[in-house]
């Protein structure tokens, strides 16, 4: 049994003692989940559901008495190695021994506090409370095995699972057997525990396998999708005409009955609104199932936006961004207007991002039964704090009646933020009186995505008379994934006027020094009525930069100026951009650094063969909150129309790297993910719906197309940032600049169609 | 009632004929480690070996495996198999690890055909197997790993 630790002495038991960091996981969980976020919209967010939710101290890790070592991991396992990662900060600071360590993925009780994985964010916001933790199992540990010792708790030392001292020594199992472990922290105390100096580090930086690959090579892996419960049936949806506002007028499943497995259709009422105009086929096994989806006839009334095609979308993006007057302010340095209005030349570009789909290729999928008053779901989700309440209003029940059962994510990307494709299984199984289990078929999947939206970014540039660049206005349409599923997450403008959603400009606030720049973000409202912004893998940063670093490419080339050498006059470090501790350690000079390192590396301006050319492109991850500093060259061979990516060097800073082969995997995969986005992939809407829902019409990068790669990690004992995300940003312009190096043609729109 | 060898024992399905394999193996006789990704055959994740040749059970009737021996990521036996899953974890493959049951099993197919397969020839075996992830570039290292142990 697990017991809160952080308030009085002996909350310790023999068996089982707690690393008491409730309280520093609650500060926090105030201070920094949400990088990027406005802080006191998501300090009263995580406060109010803290509250309703009865907060309990969260238990990060146990030891046994055989000394067993079991990390809790409240972080959603979709290929980041994030159990891995997690657990070898505490057990450096614990001095376990790794062997000893093992990893669970726990559900959604509230006593886990604030559930969120994404944004990047699982090292970065976990770092110092799970190193805080596993310093004050150490401290405990350490107290405990002198006593047994004989000795001075200041003369032990701690390391591999066991406590010398005094010619001695004691295993972790016999000071939990034995020792007096009964010890608590005030959130005082744990802040003050000493740390270990990065040299001192087993664990952290050092190589290791990750703890979750043997079942994901031997086929044992256990996803949502496989997931099964007695007794339950099989639910198909059949999804209306549009995302919003259709309406079912009949249903005729005559051709149905004839199916056998086929029990019935159910048309759904979802008071959250989350779905429709729904119906979900039901049979006692899925093949029936598709069987019976084909033949069930539903008549819709269609919502508002059943017309609405891609170029729609685009077009009321142009509009809204060429209208100064548009949009909330993100950034607003000196004075763009003066700079614009006495400018001795321009230069203005427009630039898109086409409709991306997150295509995990896991479909959406959900198990859900009723037990005892209790919603039980099994699903793999990656925001169990955000699908909670909108769960219990579809429901009618209180979140603390709905359990989220995790299981490995085949694929996350942002698509399991929103668990939305629980919503059908529970409305079924609580209507039928039995489990449920919803498989979506990719093409469903694929209509049902929170895609990410379809971009349009206006640049105007000032220049003076001597060619120095005086000033860049910047405006940024799209629809707002958070606007749409999280509005309290939503930012306030710097001069007070509007909301925006830091998710849809991120990038925009760079660390390039401009004595005028002014930023405006602006919600796409048809975007916004069509369907519903999803957060795609890089999310703002991922399209804005293709936007930002274009563009400094094409300044670059009217100032007559090389492409390094012109950003580097504008990473100076000065006043915003100097950085500050304790994550921002450096600012704008460390990505002067790592794009100096990809310069070199990449030998840039060497000579290269007609066709061919060299594009660069630098980004700092997802937030300035949150640097992770990125500088990437592009290779690439241009024959007509037919683009080649030979080569993609990275050189990367992320502070301190905890695992240093999952932190390369994941570069390795961003930048696939990137090249992929820039050049495979591009999603449109047609009457309302994404057009491409397969591999026949939607074509993710393959191996054969796959470039060499060069990626370095700066080495660095700076506090840790993310990583899953900012290897994708800087890919795309990179690809684009080197296309116009090689061939002169300048590429403003994703996905690049020459 | 449709009868077949699945991972060496004889196995019986009461489907009608034209269900898709996969879902045979999946929900049926529990195995869970073949995956559904796109349903038409285009992202490789329901890979599985009938007779010895890699297919594709999401458009596979059960129905045509009548009397034939199928092989899933679970009964994976093979010398070239078994290289490919210890490199598999050597090479530290997987990210999210869903479509890796079929990459494996696309790889022993082409390993057990060319042991010492060129860049090209594994480019053009593994190219209709899509990795979400993008582990490309481990999976073929993997591969090249495997196929070292075989021709040692």
């Amino acid at each position: 049994m697990r017991k809160r630790a952080d308030k009085v002495t002996g909350a310790f038991s023999r068996r089982t003692f707690l690393a008491g960091s409730a309280g520093a996981s609650l500060v926090m969980g105030l201070g920094m989940v949400l990088p990027g976020c406005s802080r006191e919209e998501a300090a009263k967010d995580i406060a109010s559901i803290a509250a309703s939710r009865s907060f309990a101290p969260t238990v990060w890790f146990e030891i046994d008495s055989e000394g067993s070592v079991l990390v809790n991991i409240a972080k959603a396992e979709m290929g980041q190695h994030v159990g891995t990662a997690l657990a070898r900060i505490v057990a450096d600071e614990l001095g376990a021994n790794w062997d000893d360590v093992a990893i669970k993925h726990v559900d959604s009780d509230p006593k886990w506090g604030y559930m969120v994985t994404g944004g990047s964010w699982s090292v970065f916001t976990t770092f110092a409370m799970l190193s805080q933790a596993g310093a004050a199992g150490r401290t405990i540990l350490c107290e405990a095995g002198a006593a047994l010792l004989g000795a001075e708790a200041t003369d032990c030392s701690v390391e591999d699972g066991v406590v010398s001292g005094n010619g001695d020594q004691v295993s972790f199992a016999e000071i939990v057997k034995n020792g007096d472990i009964s010890r608590s922290f005030s959130d005082e105390e744990l802040t003050a525990l000493p740390l270990k100096p990065a040299a001192e580090r087993r664990f952290i930086g050092q190589p290791t396998q990750a703890r979750d690959i043997p079942v994901k090579s031997s086929g044992e892996a256990v996803y949502g999708i496989d997931a099964e419960l007695p007794g339950m049936v099989y639910a198909h949806p059949l999804m209306p005409p549009t995302r919003y506002g259709s309406t079912i007028k009949s249903i005729d499943d005559t051709a149905a009955k004839d199916i056998p497995g086929y029990e019935r259709t159910l048309a759904l009422t979802d008071p959250s609104e989350t779905l429709q105009g729904w119906a979900v086929v039901i049979a006692a096994d899925y093949p029936s199932a598709m069987k019976a989806a084909r033949v069930v006839n539903v008549e819709w009334e269609p919502g508002p936006t059943a017309d609405v095609n891609e170029a729609d979308i685009v077009a009321e993006g142009v509009r809204l961004a060429a209208d100064k007057g548009s949009g909330t302010l993100v950034v607003d340095d000196g004075d763009v207007a003066a700079a614009h209005a006495s400018a001795a030349d321009t230069l203005s570009s427009t630039y898109t991002t086409s409709t991306v789909l997150h295509f995990t290729l896991e479909p959406a999928n959900a198990v859900v039964e009723f037990v005892d008053g209790k919603c039980h779901i099994h699903s793999g989700n990656q925001w169990q704090s955000l699908i909670l309440p909108v769960l219990s209003k579809a429901l009618g029940m209180e979140e603390t009646d709905i359990v989220i059962h995790q299981y490995y994510l085949g694929g996350g990307f942002g698509r399991r933020l929103f668990g939305d494709p629980m919503i059908p299984a529970a409305l079924a199984a609580r209507e039928l009186g039995k489990p449920v289990k919803i498989v979506f078929q990719r093409a469903d999947d694929s209509r049902f995505d929170c895609v990410r939206s379809a971009s349009i970014q206006q640049f105007d540039a000032s220049f003076d008379a001597d060619g120095g660049l005086t000033g860049i206005e910047h405006a940024a349409a799209a629809g707002w994934p958070t606007l749409a599923m999280a509005p309290g997450f939503l930012a306030d403008g710097v001069d007070g006027n509007g909301k925006y959603d830091t998710f849809s400009i991120s990038g925009g606030d760079h660390w390039y020094t401009l004595p005028n720049h002014r930023v405006r973000a602006i919600n796409n409202d048809l975007a916004q009525r069509t369907f519903l912004p999803g957060w795609h893998r890089a999310v703002g940063p991922g399209w804005v930069g293709w936007g930002v670093e274009t563009f400094m490419d094409e300044l670059a080339h009217k100032a007559g100026t090389d492409p390094v050498e012109f950003r580097l006059a504008m990473l100076d470090a000065s006043g915003k951009n100097a950085g500050a501790a304790p994550h921002a350690v450096g600012g704008a000079a460390r990505l002067a650094a790592v794009l100096k390192d990809v310069r070199d590396r990449s030998g840039w301006g060497r000579e290269m063969p007609d066709g061919e050319g060299l594009g660069i492109a630098v980004c700092h991850g997802q937030e300035r909150t949150m640097p992770t500093w990125v500088a990437c060259v592009a290779h690439v061979a241009v024959d007509g129309n037919s683009v080649t990516v030979k080569k993609i060097w990275q050189s990367i800073d992320c502070g301190t790297v905890v695992h240093p082969d999952g932190a390369m995997a994941q570069a390795e995969g961003g930048t696939l993910w990137g090249l992929s986005i820039a050049l495979h992939e591009g999603a449109s809407f047609e009457s309302g719906q994404v057009a491409e829902r397969n591999l026949d019409a939607y074509t993710p990068l393959r191996m054969a197309d796959v470039p060499e790669l060069d990626i370095r990690f700066m080495p660095s004992t700076e506090f840790p940032t993310g990583l899953g995300e900012p290897p994708v940003i800087a890919v795309q312009p990179a690809i684009g600049n080197a296309i116009f190096a090689a061939s002169g043609v300048r590429v403003r729109d994703l996905p690049i169609r020459l | 009632m449709i009868e077949f060898e699945l991972n060496g024992k004889a196995v019986t399905s009461e489907s009608a004929e034209d269900t898709p394999l996969l879902w045979v193996i999946r929900d049926e006789l529990k195995l869970k480690g073949t995956k559904f990704g796109c349903g038409i055959a285009m992202c490789g994740a329901c890979t599985v070996h009938i007779d010895g040749v890699a297919m594709r059970s999401c458009i596979t009737p059960v129905g045509t495996v009548a009397s034939k021996g199928v092989t899933t990521i679970e009964g994976l036996s093979s010398r070239a198999g078994k290289a490919l899953q210890e490199a598999w974890v050597d090479e530290q493959v997987p990210q999210c690890g869903y479509c890796q049951s079929g990459q494996i099993m696309q790889a022993a197919n082409l390993l057990e055909n060319t042991p010492n397969p060129s860049d090209e020839q594994i480019s053009d075996a593994m190219n209709g197997n899509l990795c979400r992830c993008m582990s490309y570039t481990r999976i073929r290292r993997a591969i090249k790993a495997a196929a070292g142990g075989e021709g040692a």
